[in-house]
């Protein structure tokens, strides 16, 4: 499948990436190189092939249910980019 | 008497400690010393953590002379490619995203390092977030290969395997998603070995593609190997996908050679495109096997060819969700919010101005806006271009083409190597087709440079282990690497098929000359 | 319903469940703690940080799962499902998507009132997932920024999705509170909508029958409803708005993406929300960090066995073991396990299953409500409201005492012997009121002439006059016995 710049543009929306024309323009080449090399897969006879999204294949581990103790609230927020005393900052959330 | 210390292996360096011949502060020095005096060339650290090593080293000492107990590594230095957690210590994974994190947590594998008395020397630079095979993608410096210093050492672990190579350090951890362990061992000439996946914890290991990523030692020989490795595996309750299989005394066992071993060589692993020094030097290290007494045999894994294709969709896709928590809310970089907010006005006004009422509506809104301008200067364009080649084979319309077909593929080359070990005990071939390149040399070729990943990402989808060692030189006096696989959880096997190659021969005692 | 339309609604409702810990990390879920208090590097999405799931959020969910009679598949797994927004820190929420632990259950509701008949609104899928932090606009209002908490970030929910089922916003409000009662009587969640441990999302749009054949408008879904009563008004009210917006608009089902309304509970309408952006593609892949669990028979056997006797069932019971009518059964279930336990403990003492519900639905519940008490600190035990009802049926005690005597019993925490001698009052036999009702008519010709003569009322003197020689007499024994002793024929 060809991707067009159009993808592109829309992928980066997705990907919350603000990407310049220029960079938008190497990206859709580089792309477009990259999944016209991936795309040999779809050559592969698969029929009937189960998906594996695990390299090792176990089931069920569970945990028990016991509290532990949480991070300070200043431990948490130590990393946060902007915060206030009493949780993390950020720009306006709109609509909701 | 400093080269002498670091021509030695970590095994011999621990019995030198532990016999009180050696001081893990006079060890600790000459690994310092050794760093002033070479990586300002090589750029293997980012970061070295002197004073808190001295401490460790000095600790160990005190501890050693009033005949306390000690921990497996008491002594030993130890380095840290920089997306290992390590608490209060930076984290960076070599981004600007990264650039002041300070965990508040140690990963599983430095927790296990401190309790064998590890001397956690200090951080290596890496790809950044893991992302490449040149090391050439770190936000912060270039790591050099100590044979050649105009090539790469290889990546994502580069700083890992060079400071080792460079006798800076004589242990270090690296991190293999798609042979970035394996691979720079093998372009610096050292061993490195990537085991089963969940043999050792992730916990706090920062997640590049979750089902392929996997923590392993670099080292200057298999029984160092060995040893790390006993150290750092075993089942951690905080990590899901970690194996509670008991852990194989390897550093014991690893000096027994294994009777009647059956070594498989595929086929598909010398097609075209392969440099024929590299070939010569596998061919050459087949025969020292079969002069040993193994028993050579041609095997086929006929979807190996897919490995690279089937790779580079599975680790984006699950890259692109891994690194989305990057956002510029909780943690990490932030973009300027002052300038953002003029950004917008600008574009708001511009679109009054042409009256257009469509764009004004498509407007981001300033949150939105900040995860894309945080995200746009935070990562650098290899981690971009993952993350829209990961979140486009995600997206509706291209999931079933890509990451779904991408799985299925997947499961074949599994079962390949299940059906190839129903035959051999382990599958000897090259590690990479040509030896280190010229930095700079792939720079502007995304795909040549994915493709440098041909023979070492099968293992990690099909979660077996892989080892590399050295196993020639080019004329040019390069290194050549020797990658042996072994089925699931036989690391034993692995540790004990290379050892025998290692005692056979004299490729790991050669050092790079710096 | 005379509008010339059917209303067609389909509900979504997370619920928490009733762990101490979270789905993945060890943060405990208490509500209310100070903002960012109970978090960890695990639920605050830190670099490095892996999920391990709760058996006991599983075992809640599997079985409010098996109590819904949802299909239970063999495997399950785990999806994240990608989006951004500052209160789901690592940019993704691990969900369930097509793999869900349950799937194609019931529920059936019925309404005593009459406002609809008995059904049953199919159950499309029961899912567990992980919960999101909070965002709290107006706490620094003023300022152009949101404050973000993780408290709540990761913790259990199970999402409950019905089939567009529900006709009436009637009906939704019925299956809600049905729902709710089902959930307390499993304890696997406090079901607290205020707290937020239950949430309702609802899916609304309208079929009509027009000249050229049937349509359906776009669908809406409605948010921010914070009580049942807010699902009625909100359902109701943009029924109607979207029969106008279509009068209007003629748009139908299609024609306009699905749109997302919020309710103003003070202003009684819906507002169109602000999409958020490419919410569309989720991009939803299974959990890589989390491995897939299967439930054994034998696990879902042990979750059946776990249920005890539910709602409907119980209902049914109390109508054909205790004859009680519709209405009683559901007032007395609807009020919890534990009342309904001291209903039939009075019922079984007494053998009297509708007097003892009498008692129970009006006086206890009305002392309950007045006192705001729990069934289990009442000071009248079953037993002894038991013992006061037998005395009322032999006439130990009079009926017209006998409110008097139960009061007495929940002031003073006495038993009904005690609070009846305390209130003087003794029963006394039929010779003595006879004996006494003689003299009262022989002392009294005049008014028992009147009585003879037809004014019946007349009576009510004597009456009096026995009370005030003694006030344990049962006045209407005494009216039935003096007009006896007049009018011996009648
Ligand atoms: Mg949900
Ligand atoms: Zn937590």
């Amino acid at each position: 499948m060809a991707i067009s710049r159009q993808d592109v543009e829309k992928v980066a929306i997705l990907s919350r990436l603000q990407l310049s024309n220029e960079e938008l323009a190497t990206m859709s080449q580089q792309l477009a190189q990259i999944i016209g090399y991936v795309d040999h897969l779809a050559q592969v006879d698969t029929e009937g092939v189960e998906p594996m999204a695990h390299a090792i294949e176990r089931s069920n581990i569970l945990r028990d249910d016991c509290p532990q103790e949480s991070l300070s609230r200043e431990e948490a927020l130590a990393n946060a980019p902007h915060h206030n005393s009493l949780g993390y900052l950020v720009p306006a959330v709109l609509g909701e | 008497m400093l080269m002498s210390i670091l021509q030695r292996t970590a095994c011999e360096l621990l019995r030198s400690l532990e016999a009180g011949e050696l001081l893990s502060v006079e060890l600790t020095q000459a690994c310092l010393e050794r760093i002033r005096a070479t990586d300002h060339r090589v750029q293997a650290f980012l970061r070295v953590h002197e004073a808190s090593a001295l401490e460790q080293a000095a600790a160990v000492d005190a501890r050693r002379a009033k005949q306390q107990s000690v921990g497996r590594l008491a002594g030993l230095p130890v380095a840290l490619k920089d997306l290992l957690c390590q608490r209060g210590e930076l984290t960076t994974c070599a981004s600007r995203m990264l650039a002041d994190f300070r965990p508040p947590y140690d990963a599983t594998v430095v927790a296990k390092l401190k309790a064998a008395d590890a001397v956690l020397l200090g951080r290596t630079n890496m790809d950044e977030f893991a992302m490449g095979g040149s090391t050439e993608s770190s936000a912060f410096q270039v790591t050099r290969n100590p044979w050649d210093l105009e090539r790469t050492p290889g990546g994502s672990s580069g700083g890992a395997a060079a400071c080792v190579a460079a006798g800076m350090v004589p242990l270090s951890i690296g991190t293999d998603t798609g042979g970035s362990i394996r691979q720079p061992a093998g372009l610096c000439g050292i061993v490195g070995m990537k085991p089963t996946y969940g043999r050792v914890s992730r916990y706090g290991l920062v997640a590049f593609a979750s089902s392929l990523d996997q923590i392993g030692p670099l080292a200057n020989s298999v029984e160092d190997a060995a040893l790390l490795l006993e150290v750092i595996a075993g089942h951690d309750p905080r990590d899901s996908t970690s194996l509670d299989d008991p852990v194989p005394a390897y550093s014991t066992s690893v000096n027994q050679p294994l009777n009647g071993l059956r070594i498989g060589v595929a086929k598909e692993h010398f097609a075209a495109g392969l440099d024929t020094e590299v070939e010569q030097a596998v061919r050459a290290a087949i025969q020292v096997y079969e002069s040993l007494g193994a028993k050579v045999q041609e095997i086929s894994l006929p979807h190996g060819k897919h490995g690279v294709a089937t790779y580079y969709v599975i680790a984006p896709s699950e890259a692109s969700s891994n690194l989305a928590r990057y956002d510029g809310a909780h943690y990490g970089y932030r973009t300027n919010e002052q300038e953002l907010l003029q950004e917008l006005a600008a574009e708001r006004k511009i679109l009054q101005a042409a009256g257009d009422q469509h764009g004004l509506d498509e407007l981001d809104s300033a949150l939105v806006r900040m995860y894309r301008r945080t995200r746009a200067e935070g990562f650098g364009p290899e981690v971009k271009r993952r993350i829209m080649l990961g979140t486009y084979s995600l997206s509706a319309g291209y999931y079933d083409a890509y990451y779904l077909k991408a799985l299925k593929v997947r499961r074949l080359i599994r079962q390949d190597f299940d059906r190839a070990f129903e035959q051999v005990d382990l599958i000897a071939g090259p590690i990479t087709a040509s030896p280190a390149f010229k930095l700079g040399e792939l720079a502007d070729d995304p795909l040549s440079m994915y493709l440098v990943d041909l023979y070492t990402v099968s293992a990690n989808l099909a979660g077996i282990p892989g080892l590399c060692l050295p196993c020639g030189q080019t004329h040019s006096g390069l290194p050549i690497g020797l990658q042996l696989q072994a089925p699931i959880l036989q690391e034993e096997r692995l540790l004990r098929g290379a050892r025998m190659f290692e005692q056979a021969t004299d490729w790991h005692k050669l050092r790079a000359k710096l | 319903m005379s509008e010339p339309y059917t209303i067609i609604i389909g509900l979504e409702v997370h619920v928490q469940l009733a762990t101490a810990s979270k789905l993945f990390c060890g943060c405990s879920t208490k509500f209310g703690a100070e903002p960012n208090t109970q978090t960890c590097p695990v639920c605050i999405g830190m670099p490095g940080t892996l999920p391990v799931m709760n058996c006991k959020a599983l075992r809640l969910a599997l079985k409010t799962a098996v109590a819904l009679h949802c299909e239970i598949p063999p495997d399950t797994k785990w999806d994240r499902k990608q989006y951004y927004y500052p209160d789901l820190p690592k940019g993704y929420q691990i969900s369930q998507y097509d793999l869900p632990m349950s799937s194609n259950g019931s529920l059936s509701i019925e309404d005593t009132k009459d406002r609809f008949a008995p059904t049953t609104v199919r159950i499309l899928r029961a899912h567990l997932e992980e919960d999101a932090g909070k965002s709290l606009h107006d706490e620094v209002a003023g300022k152009g920024d949101s404050l973000i908490d993780l408290n709540r970030t990761g913790t259990p929910l199970l999402e409950i999705v019905t089939e567009p089922d529900m006709r009436c916003s009637a009906e939704a409000a019925a299956f809600l509170k049905e729902l709710k009662l089902l959930l307390t009587y499993l304890a696997v969640s406090d079901c607290n909508m205020q707290e937020g441990s239950l949430r309702v999302d609802a899916n609304i749009n309208l079929h009509l029958e027009t000249p050229d054949g049937k349509v359906a408008t776009p669908i809406v879904e409605i948010k921010n409803m914070n009580s049942f009563r807010a699902v009625e008004r909100a359902l109701d009210y943009e029924a109607s708005r979207q029969y106008c917006e279509w009068q209007e608009t003629g748009r139908v089902l299609g024609q306009s993406p699905k749109q997302t309304r919020g309710w103003d509970d003070e202003a009684g309408v819906t507002r169109a929300q602000r999409g958020k952006e490419e919410s569309s593609d989720y991009r939803y892949f299974p959990d890589p960090d989390l491995v897939p669990v299967s439930f054994s028979p034998a696990e879902i056997a042990t979750a059946q066995a776990s249920l005890g006797e539910l709602p409907a069932a119980l209902r049914a019971r109390l109508k054909s073991e205790y004859n009680l009518p519709a209405y009683d059964a559901d007032v007395l279930v609807n009020q919890g396990r534990p009342v309904v336990e001291y209903f039939l403990a009075v019922a079984d003492a007494c053998q009297d299953g509708k007097a003892a519900s009498n008692w129970v639905t009006q006086d206890v519940l009305r002392v309950l409500k007045e006192r705001k008490l729990a069934i289990e600190q009442l000071p009248i035990s079953s037993a002894s409201l038991a013992e006061l009802m037998t005395h009322v049926k032999s006439g130990k005690l009079p009926g017209s005492r006998a409110r008097e005597v139960f009061q007495a019993m929940v002031e003073t925490a006495v038993d009904v012997n005690q609070a009846m001698k305390a209130l003087g009052i003794e029963s006394v036999d039929e010779s003595e009121l006879v004996s006494l009702c003689r003299q009262i008519v022989a002392a009294n010709p005049k008014i028992a002439a009147d009585v003879l003569s037809g004014k019946q009322q007349a009576v009510g003197a004597l009456v009096g006059q026995a009370k005030q020689s003694n006030p344990n007499v049962d006045p209407n024994r005494i009216r039935e016995i003096c007009l006896k002793l007049i009018m011996p024929e009648s």
